[in-house]
């Protein structure tokens, strides 16, 4: 009995030690993304991170091992790096939550001679608020909310701007975010008034409108709206665009799914940094450099489904053909100049007090 | 009142298991849909196994599992043993009340406060990346170290404790009695601490969540971060996978450790038989 316990015991760590020790002497680049955010080689397509790590081999000569990390919400990532608990060389982060990063210097400014491809983002890409100087992201990618209806429930003629949503005639039909922030900014970009307001009553005004919505409501949903969309559980929602044809591509034969923006919405744009706990600095540059190159961005848009600010992409014969001209014209809209749409309707960091206030009266929308 | 308490089972059953079935059946949908299901098909096990992230998370979570288990097994029965044999009673109370605070503490306290620790000792020693496997492994071993102690403790005091005194009377040495004796006594307590350590570990999440470092996520942190977008139906090809391999060993382990009670008991029946008919 004693033998086999030691033994097993021995076995155990030599395991683990083996584990622990793996990596050996090359290279290492910490990377933390979004869950299913990369093309990952999953259904024949391209896999990046070892593609990336063969092509360092033989650029450079050297290995590099990529421990590819993913978060699920900014806040999650917040809290891994402000603790100072893990050292991730390459984040991807959304807008708001980079503002705050850069506003507690927990971001690096970039040396953009290591990343020569990004020439390749468009103009209209830089000079968003969250970094307006243009010296501590690249973007990745960005999205814009539309609303997701069956049109085998809806009406065509109803189909327009976020008053969809409040349309009595599809009661008990319709589903809202269940996140404050969202929710009000439905209610708020309906009223046409500034996500970003520090006036009290616009929120009173936006609190008034979503509890007329409310007794419309199928319900509150996050990440279910997938299901209820694609099942016919739901008929109307509103959701990112890229998300829209995550859903068409499962729906079931009795649904029918379309997608329209409303006039005003919103905006927003993921983006890789390198955090200041970065070990490994110029690796991290030449990774998102990496990122940016035809073949990887490419096949990045085609996985996640989301838009690039990427020319490279967005011009490219073989994704646009990939991604057929109905998606094309949906996923990049005639919005006019992204950084001008971008700078007015992106939700910013509100101040304590307000996100208190709102957070106040979203409890209330949730009881009533 | 009979057909009353039937129905009722029925319905904890339906309950229990109708998820498990949903998944197993969509996990060999066509399509990605988790509400139409538009063919058979066996393509989200072809990905699965294509899958190197899935699988490295699942090879992560059952070493960090299988060691955890057998390091909180030895430090267990180890401290159990101590335990038993504390003469003052006050200390025996407080020893056990502080071996059960993890197990009552809820989880995301435990995982907070270990993650600020290591982030402290790892600051002390200069470290940049102060969470890692180890982290990991020391917070495991933390949570299921009390449920061995809960299993080991009881069958310690259920022994009788003449048995390893009358293994030092016909020679044994202290060790001796301990290998031969006592850990023979108290081994089903010693297997269902290490299962239930095993168990725990294996299905952690929010502990596992705050000491995870970079480069080493296990599989519940993996299908968490999914849901930012839907969970691909390779995790229900998975769920499937690992539903079917726990069936298979609790069958074994149920079937296996029915024999060996019956045949243990028959033994000891035996033995005293002989005991008592040499005294006659």
């Amino acid at each position: 009995m004693k033998k086999v316990f030691c033994a097993v015991l021995a076995a155990a760590m030599i395991i683990a030690c083996l584990a622990g020790c793996s990596g050996g002497k090359s290279k290492t680049l910490n990377v933390y993304n979004w869950g299913e955010y990369i093309s990952d080689g999953s259904e024949d397509s391209y896999d990046t991170i070892k593609e990336f790590e063969a092509w360092y081999a033989e650029t450079y000569g050297e290995k590099v091992h990529v421990n590819y990390d993913t978060f699920q919400s900014n806040e999650d990532l917040y809290a891994k790096l402000s603790a100072g608990a893990v050292s991730y060389d390459v984040v991807i982060p959304s807008d708001y939550m980079i503002a705050r990063m850069i506003a507690e210097d927990m971001l690096l400014e970039l040396d953009f001679s290591n990343i020569p491809n990004y020439k390749n983002i468009d103009d209209s890409f830089k000079g968003l608020y969250y970094d307006a100087e243009n010296r501590y992201t690249v973007p990745y990618t960005y999205g814009i909310v539309g609303v997701i209806w069956n049109a085998n429930e809806v009406d065509e003629a109803d189909a327009e701007g976020w008053d969809l949503m409040w349309n009595p005639k599809y009661s008990g039909r319709i589903v809202s975010f269940n996140n404050s922030r969202d929710a009000f900014g439905t209610a708020m970009y309906k009223l046409g008034l500034d996500v970003n307001t520090s006036d009290k009553s616009q929120w009173d005004k936006a609190y008034e409108e979503l509890m007329i919505q409310r007794p419309l409501l199928y319900g509150q949903v996050m990440d279910e709206i997938y299901n209820m969309m694609e099942s016919g559980e739901a008929a109307i929602g509103a959701y990112y665009a890229g998300d829209y044809f995550t859903m068409v591509d499962a729906q079931a034969d009795t649904v029918d799914l379309r997608f329209y923006y409303p006039e005003r919405t919103n905006y927003y744009v993921d983006a890789m940094c390198i955090p200041s706990c970065c070990q490994d600095k110029e690796l991290a540059e030449i990774f998102i450099n990496f990122m940016l190159s035809r073949d990887a961005a490419v096949a990045n848009a085609e996985y996640t489904y989301y838009a690039s600010p990427n020319r490279v992409v967005y011009t490219d014969a073989e994704y646009l053909d990939y991604m057929g001209e109905e998606t094309i014209e949906i996923l990049y809209p005639e919005t006019g100049e992204f950084s001008a749409m971008y700078n007015t309707y992106a939700y910013k960091n509100l101040p304590q007090d307000m996100l208190d206030y709102m957070n106040t009266l979203w409890e209330n929308v949730k009881i009533n | 009142m009979k057909t009353a308490s039937k129905i009722y089972t029925a319905f904890i059953f339906v309950f229990l298991f109708a998820p498990i079935v949903i998944l197993l059946v969509f996990s060999f949908n066509e399509a990605r849909s988790l509400s139409v299901f538009s063919g058979f098909s066996l393509k989200w096990y072809r990905e699965l196994f294509r899958d190197e992230a899935t699988l490295e998370s699942v090879r992560n979570t059952l070493l960090l599992a299988v060691s955890a288990m057998v390091i909180s097994t030895v430090i267990g029965v180890a401290a159990s043993v101590g335990i038993d044999r504390l003469r003052s009673k006050w200390l025996k109370t407080a020893l056990k009340t502080a071996t059960d605070i993890p197990m009552t503490n809820p989880d995301i306290i435990t995982g907070i406060s270990l993650m600020l620790m290591f982030v402290f000792a790892g600051r002390l020693f200069g470290l940049a990346n102060s969470l890692s496997f180890w982290t990991m492994l020391i917070a495991h071993v933390t949570f299921c170290l009390p449920y061995v102690i809960l299993q080991v403790l009881p069958k310690l005091r259920q022994m009788d404790p003449a048995l390893p005194e009358a293994a030092l009377d016909l020679g044994c040495t202290p060790r001796q009695a301990f290998f031969k004796v006592t850990i023979p006594e108290i081994m089903p307590g010693i297997i269902t601490g290490a299962i239930m350590a095993f168990t725990m570990s294996l299905d952690d999440f929010v502990i596992s969540y705050f000491t995870s470092g970079a480069g080493f996520q296990t599989l519940p942190i993996r299908i968490y971060n999914m849901t930012k977008k839907t969970v691909t139906p390779k995790m229900y090809a998975l769920a499937t996978l690992i539903f079917f391999v726990i069936l298979a060993l609790l069958l074994i382990s149920n079937l296996t450790d029915d024999d060996a009670l019956r045949a243990r008991k028959e033994r000891r029946r035996n033995k005293t038989k002989k005991i008592r008919g040499n005294e006659q």
